[in-house]
């Protein structure tokens, strides 16, 4: 191997390579390599990640309502799902927004679009919200099946976004998915985990007053026959408590009075509410 | 060529990282409850440590020696980033089950062992080829591991049933040990006292002998 060190051509210096002026040079050198290395692949790869990110986020939604099959073209699914805008506030359909390219970060940021909430309803700690937020119906002919809503809140470590499908009462959940979240691995993010998803099929969100009730609660839930308190209790997982109560605080806020409660309440009055 | 071939192939039992010198156990517990991101954790740590040390060893004479480990993190770390945005890209459904522990290739012992022992002493092929054999190595651990974890946790080896499960009315009762982390360590200390019985050479000397102590010997 040949040793830059021990040339000497043209009777220079030796080449110090514990010189201060080498350490600089390869330093910064390899930063700007790598950085520049990084940063490429990072801007050329981007639209193909979103793509993913994209039919990623419509196949939880098609998972969430029980309509994905294997190896069904997502696309294709999705578009027999209706998105339409509500306003949050009235629980009105608007068709001012278009669902498709609607940006609920963004919106919630904008002081036009976004509100921020105040701090004693926000449990969901979020701070912010869009006035508007995209539900999405699954027809069987021209009577809806069920509703998806999109929920986010604070995780333990990270925002946890993900969508609520309930029955067309607007009370019996058919399931909950998250599609993005921070949580522990091997413990918060039991919440992707199929058998506990499962447990949230059938319970019901609010009470017949209309109080919303569902919980996440700490151990198993005791079964009393689906009678008492239990069709709104869901099993804690174990060592992911903290995990367990931001699901609690997040569906709670989006199925309550600041969030799609006024648009639920509508739409369990109306028949249809197409 | 006699040497290149020992670099090479010498890793994958002789001098095999994960059983002989027991490094790498955090993703190898990780990512083996199944065959397919195994695999991919497998590229993926295998091209990374093939090209840092390529790439630390064509700069090794320039690199001054204070700064040295940071020099190798840098080149490590952006190639864990570029690796992850790539599979990202192409492999999301994977990437997404990896979650944190491409990520987690930069700390992985292997791949800065490896710069540090080898490629900072080596030319660039033969460090292109240590980096390669030595990704190998834990490649062969990692799939033996996550072959029987799926197989017998989850009765299907890539995701195609092989043995039917009871739940889907098959035969088979799942084994749901084998998906919990603990398991791969069983798996691990298995393979490693099958190779030691096989490779005499490999069986480390006993710290210390036991033996019966003379009443003499207490005072």
């Amino acid at each position: 191997m040949s040793d830059t060190a021990t040339e000497n051509p043209g009777g220079k210096k030796p080449f110090e390579r514990d010189s201060v002026s080498n350490t600089l040079i390869v330093a910064i050198g390899l930063s700007l390599v790598c950085s520049v290395l990084v940063a490429s692949t990072a801007v050329l790869l981007k639209p193909q990640q979103e793509r993913n990110e994209e039919l990623f986020r419509q196949r939880i939604i098609l998972e969430v309502a029980s309509l994905m099959e294997p190896g069904a073209d997502i696309s294709e699914l999705f578009s027999t799902i209706d998105a339409r805008m509500v306003d949050l506030e009235t629980g009105d359909y608007t068709d001012s927004i278009d669902p498709v390219t609607f940006d609920a970060n963004a919106a919630a940021g904008d002081p036009e679009l976004g509100v921020a909430i105040p701090a004693d309803l926000d449990i969901a700690n979020i701070k912010r919200r869009a006035r508007y937020a995209p539900v999405y119906m699954v027809r069987d002919g021209s009577s809806i099946e069920q509703i998806i809503l999109p929920v986010y809140g604070s995780g333990l470590w990270a925002t946890m976004y993900g969508y609520l499908a309930l029955e067309n009462d607007g009370v019996t959940i058919t399931g909950l998915r998250f599609y993005a979240h921070g949580e522990t691995p091997g413990l918060g993010d039991q919440i992707d985990r199929d058998d506990w998803r499962q447990i949230w099929v059938g319970k019901e969100v609010s009470d017949p007053e209309g109080n919303v009730r569902i919980e996440v609660i700490r151990g198993a839930v005791q079964d009393d026959g689906g009678s008492g308190d239990s069709r709104y209790q869901i099993d804690g997982m174990s060592g992911a408590t903290l995990t367990g109560r931001g699901v609690t605080n997040l569906v709670q806020y989006w199925a309550g009075p600041h969030g799609f409660g006024p648009y639920l309440e509508q739409f369990s009055q109306s028949d249809d509410a197409s | 060529m006699a040497e290149t071939r020992k670099v090479l192939i010498d890793p994958l039992v002789d001098n095999n990282p994960v059983t002989l010198q027991v490094l790498g156990i955090c993703s190898a517990l990780a990512v083996t409850t199944s065959l397919m991101p195994a695999l991919i954790m497998c590229v993926a740590l295998t091209s990374v440590a093939a090209l840092s040390n390529a790439a630390i060893s064509s700069i090794r004479s320039r690199i001054p020696n204070n700064i040295r480990i940071i020099v190798q993190m840098t080149i490590i770390a952006s190639l864990v980033i570029v690796t992850d945005q790539l599979l990202r890209a192409y492999a999301f459904e994977t990437s997404k089950q990896l979650s944190v522990f491409v990520g987690l290739i930069i700390t992985n012992c292997i791949v800065l062992g490896r710069a540090e022992a080898f490629a900072m002493k080596n030319g660039v092929g033969l460090s292109f080829l240590d980096g390669l054999g030595n990704g190998l190595g834990y490649s062969v651990i990692l799939l033996i591991v996550a072959t029987v974890r799926e197989l017998f946790g989850a009765g299907s080896l890539f995701g195609f049933s092989v043995l039917p499960l009871t739940s889907n009315g098959g035969w088979y009762p799942a084994n749901g040990l084998m998906l919990l982390p603990p398991s791969a360590f069983f798996i691990i200390g298995l393979l490693i006292w099958a190779v030691r019985s096989w490779k005499k050479e490999q069986v480390e000397r006993a710290d210390y002998q036991i033996h019966e102590v003379h009443r003499t010997e207490v005072f």
